[in-house]
């Protein structure tokens, strides 16, 4: 389904500041898989992610999505068929606009008219069954603009933007990391229900690895632009954190902020 | 005439650059210097075409030159990558070369060429000719507004309103950024370019001088119309474009009343538009004094 071939990416080459942050990486995902990535900062996962949506085009590889080659198509265009939720709450809605005007323009891609009316009534009522689901009284507030909601909030309107036109792929990059406990797990929630209600294929980044290892059916672990680890469900039933710790240090790369780790139980 | 009601039929024919300023700073939260250029332009695309006897035909190519200007802004901005304010500049200082090329002298006179208002005038014989020029602006301005209204709820247009919020959004929901910038600059510009075309026609002379400050002229109004209504909205907003027009015409009309030398115009207008761009400062700066001596006594 999505098949990214030896992708590498060079900031700023040639200069004293070059940085490979993207190495020869191959990553195949199935239909319907659910992959957790954990690496150290700066490994590369979000640069992964950027690779995928087409922020930047690659110095080398391929990447392919459901038999197409995206390459080369534009960030936009690659926008139709993959959701991305960022760690930063701000990103991915725009405040000055109602929660349901935020929804709409992400549920025109699925009937795309320019002059059509972007708040159609089945569209809205569609919207609050949908935000009913999540529980927050979310539905009750379409009409507040979503700068005014808080981060718990806004990610789960992030989420429901990312996922009401159903994409092929969903990339989560650290969703919860800017959220309190409470708000973090409630968003996680959340996201196992789309996930599961939809059948999507999702990538998602954290550094908590007792989640990775908890969530979703399989983990991949990055250094330095590459694929260290990569754990099928089988293999990682059972496996504890300082299990994974002593395979990952056994790969010699550089180390992991055990802290983080340890205390993100 | 009585300078009073002249202040409000111009006013409502400088709502249209009201609107076009509203759209390219506001919704979109880009500064646009194109309007200089584009306003001269459709000035003199009108007058051309109104001097050959044909004043609506002027109207619509008017409009659709500033279309094409606010284009050209737009393609310098996003694929060119140039600064939203130098790509503005870039445009409107080209423009000077078109629109003398355009009209073949810094100026023309409509005096005794066919314009929309006369047109209108032969259909309505009955009517007298200033509550005509009174009418028909407001027509205009009315008329755009209730069609923007429309238009902002419409994808293209709610995407123009995201964009000028958060472009990443937009693009993550699978919109070209670039191409809905530029129809936003291209609509602005046209208003922009419009006004121009029906001031040559009310005026009965085209001169394309009269196109400098039309950026000024627009914020100002644009301003003016929000401390008077506030900010709230989309449809408040484009109708604090209409009273903010008619506001600052207001204010010259005063001001002439007044006996304030035409040449002393100019400093009176940055002094309107730097008070008004500083209410909302001194509005917090006199609530804070106001808290501040309060000190907690009604909580
Ligand atoms: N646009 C860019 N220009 C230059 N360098 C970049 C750019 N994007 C990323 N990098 C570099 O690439 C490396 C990988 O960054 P990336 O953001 O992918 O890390 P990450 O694994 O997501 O880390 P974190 O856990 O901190 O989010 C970093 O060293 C970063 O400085
Ligand atoms: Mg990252």
């Amino acid at each position: 389904m999505l098949n990214i071939i030896n992708a590498s990416k060079t900031f700023q080459p040639g200069t004293p500041n070059q940085h490979t942050a993207l190495d020869d990486l191959c990553l195949q995902l199935q239909n319907g898989e659910f992959v957790t990535v954990i690496g150290t900062n700066g490994a590369g996962k979000s640069t992964l992610f950027n690779a995928i949506c087409g922020t930047f085009f690659l110095d080398k590889g391929a990447i392919t999505l459901d038999e197409t080659d995206i390459t080369f198509l534009p960030e936009h265009k690659r926008a139709l068929k993959i959701g991305r939720v960022f760690q930063d709450p701000m990103k991915g809605t725009a405040p000055d606009m109602t929660v349901r005007e935020n929804l709409a323009i992400a549920y025109a891609r699925t009937h795309r008219k320019a002059l059509q009316t972007a708040l159609r009534k089945q569209d809205i009522e569609l919207f609050r069954t949908q935000l009913a689901t999540f529980g927050m009284g979310l539905e009750d507030r379409m009409g507040t603009k979503v700068g005014l909601l808080s981060g718990g909030q806004r990610q789960a309107v992030s989420l429901l933007m990312c996922t009401i036109a159903t994409p092929k792929l969903l990339l989560l990059d650290e969703h919860t990391a800017a959220l309190d406990p409470a708000a973090a797990e409630k968003v996680m929630e959340i996201t196992r229900q789309l996930v599961a209600q939809k059948k999507l294929t999702t990538l998602m980044i954290t550094h908590n690895i007792n989640q990775a290892l908890q969530t979703g059916t399989r983990t991949i672990m990055m250094s330095g632009g590459k694929i260290i680890l990569d754990i099928g469900e089988a293999e990682r039933k059972g496996l504890t954190v300082p299990a994974l710790l002593e395979m990952y240090a056994g790969r010699g790369a550089s180390p992991l902020d055990t802290d983080r780790v340890l205390f993100a139980e | 005439m009585n300078v009073f009601t002249v202040s409000i039929q111009q006013g409502l024919l400088y709502t249209l650059l009201a609107l076009g300023v509203y759209i390219t700073f506001r919704i979109l939260n880009t500064p646009d210097l194109t309007a200089d250029g584009s306003y001269a332009l459709g000035l003199a695309v009108s007058g051309v075409l109104s001097a050959q006897g044909h004043p609506l035909l002027g109207l619509l190519l008017a409009a659709l030159a500033g279309v094409l200007a606010g284009c050209i802004t737009g393609f310098l901005q996003t694929k060119a990558g140039i600064h939203p304010v130098l790509a503005g500049i870039l445009t409107m200082f080209g423009l000077q070369s078109v629109n003398l090329f355009v009209m073949g002298a810094p100026n023309i006179s409509l005096l005794n060429s066919p314009t929309v208002f006369s047109l209108v005038q032969k259909l309505l014989p009955g009517v007298p000719l200033p509550v005509l020029r009174m009418a028909l602006p407001a027509v205009f301005a009315v008329v755009s507004i209730l069609l923007l209204q429309w238009f902002f709820s419409t994808q293209l247009g709610l995407s123009i309103r995201a964009t000028g919020s958060n472009e990443d959004m937009v693009r993550a929901s699978s919109i070209n950024v670039d191409a809905v910038k530029m129809v936003g600059f291209a609509l602005g510009n046209g208003l922009v370019a419009l006004t121009g075309a029906l001031i040559a026609q009310y005026q009965g002379s085209a001169d394309l001088n009269a196109g400098i400050g039309t950026v000024t002229i627009g914020l100002a109004s644009l301003i003016i119309g929000e401390v008077i209504c506030g900010r709230r909205g989309l449809f408040i907003g484009l109708v604090s474009a209409l009273v903010g027009a008619v506001g600052y015409r207001l204010i010259l009309g005063a001001a002439l009343q007044l006996n304030v030398p035409a040449h002393a115009f100019k400093l009176l207008s940055a002094v309107i538009i730097g008070v008004a761009l500083s209410l909302p400062a001194l509005k917090k700066a006199y609530l804070f004094q106001k808290a501040k001596r309060g000190g907690g006594g009604h909580a």
